[in-house]
């Protein structure tokens, strides 16, 4: 089985807003075991020049991961789920995820390989706030070993 | 934004402080729950090894959360790190022990870019072998 190369360029429906607060923040940071106040406390986070506490680079990998869910989902994608490991993972950040930020993840399929008998599903996810603001672009790269076998 | 390394300061070759973190079963749990990531190869040896993995293994994102702390420690903002990729090479396997596995980070400047921004390439291992690869940061100083 291979994955058809018209699945390239499919967008899927906007999630359903997801408010991004303090304590997720403190807590995927303690999860990290990363002590920066500037995921906690509100003066630092300001001191340092952010509106409130922010996240850390990799905290979009909690809505991108729900969002890239849209995808597997598609009966189109016709992917062994039990096969799939993580391959890549890509952040671009127009500015840091922050408390308070009302968040909408777009997905779309960025790209589809076959190597080697594997099939690779590149996911993106786009981060933007409900009024249209950019924040954070997530790629990610899942390979479904021997599928194509 | 307010790295507080400077720009002028660096070079390439210039070399961050290496890391050196412990992940445990414990820390495991733990980041499944703040990141949503369920995923029972990361809590259950049984269908770990069932599935053909040497045992529990740590979220790739784990691994690489630990690794941009190192650049986020560095640059003194993690409000910096604008772009960041990395590719998963090799699991982390974790011992249902109170040590668990070692991950050592190690980074460098590997470019400097236009509007003061600079690239980091870091190096992750654990037990002496790499565990990400293509691991780069774009950090605006």
């Amino acid at each position: 089985m291979t994955l058809d190369a018209s699945l390239v360029g499919r967008s899927y429906p906007p999630s359903a807003v997801y408010e991004v607060g303090r304590e997720k923040i403190a807590e995927f940071a303690a999860a990290l075991g990363d002590p920066d106040p500037v995921y906690r406390d509100p003066v630092a986070a300001r001191a340092a020049g952010h509106p409130d506490v922010i996240a850390p680079p990799t905290f979009a990998i909690v809505l991108s991961l729900g969002a890239g869910d849209v995808v597997l989902a598609d009966p189109d994608v016709d992917i062994d789920y039990s096969r799939v490991v993580h391959g890549e993972q890509k952040f671009v950040h127009h500015r840091p995820v922050r408390a308070g930020d009302r968040l909408v993840a777009t997905a779309s399929i960025e790209a589809v390989r076959s190597v080697a008998g594997n099939d690779m599903l590149t996911t993106r996810v786009d981060l933007a706030t409900e009024d249209g603001e950019p924040v954070c672009r997530t790629s990610a790269m899942l390979v479904a070993r021997g599928s194509a076998s | 934004m307010t790295a507080v390394v400077r720009f002028a300061d660096v070079e390439v070759g210039t070399e961050l402080p290496g890391q050196v973190s412990r992940v445990t079963r414990a820390d495991l749990v733990r980041y499944a729950g703040a990141s949503g990531d369920f995923n029972v190869i990361h809590w259950n040896e049984r269908v770990a090894t069932e599935v053909g993995l040497p045992g529990v293994i740590a979220h790739g994102m784990l691994t690489a959360g630990l690794a941009a702390r190192a650049v986020t420690a560095w640059a003194g903002d993690p409000g910096a790190l604008v772009e960041y990729s990395v590719r998963f090479s090799r699991p982390v396997v974790v011992p249902d022990d109170d040590q668990g596995a070692e991950v050592v980070v190690a980074g460098r400047v590997a470019a400097l870019l236009d509007d003061d921004r600079v690239r980091v390439d870091l190096t992750v291992t654990s037990d002496g072998a790499k565990v990400l690869s293509l691991a780069r940061a774009v950090v605006q100083l």
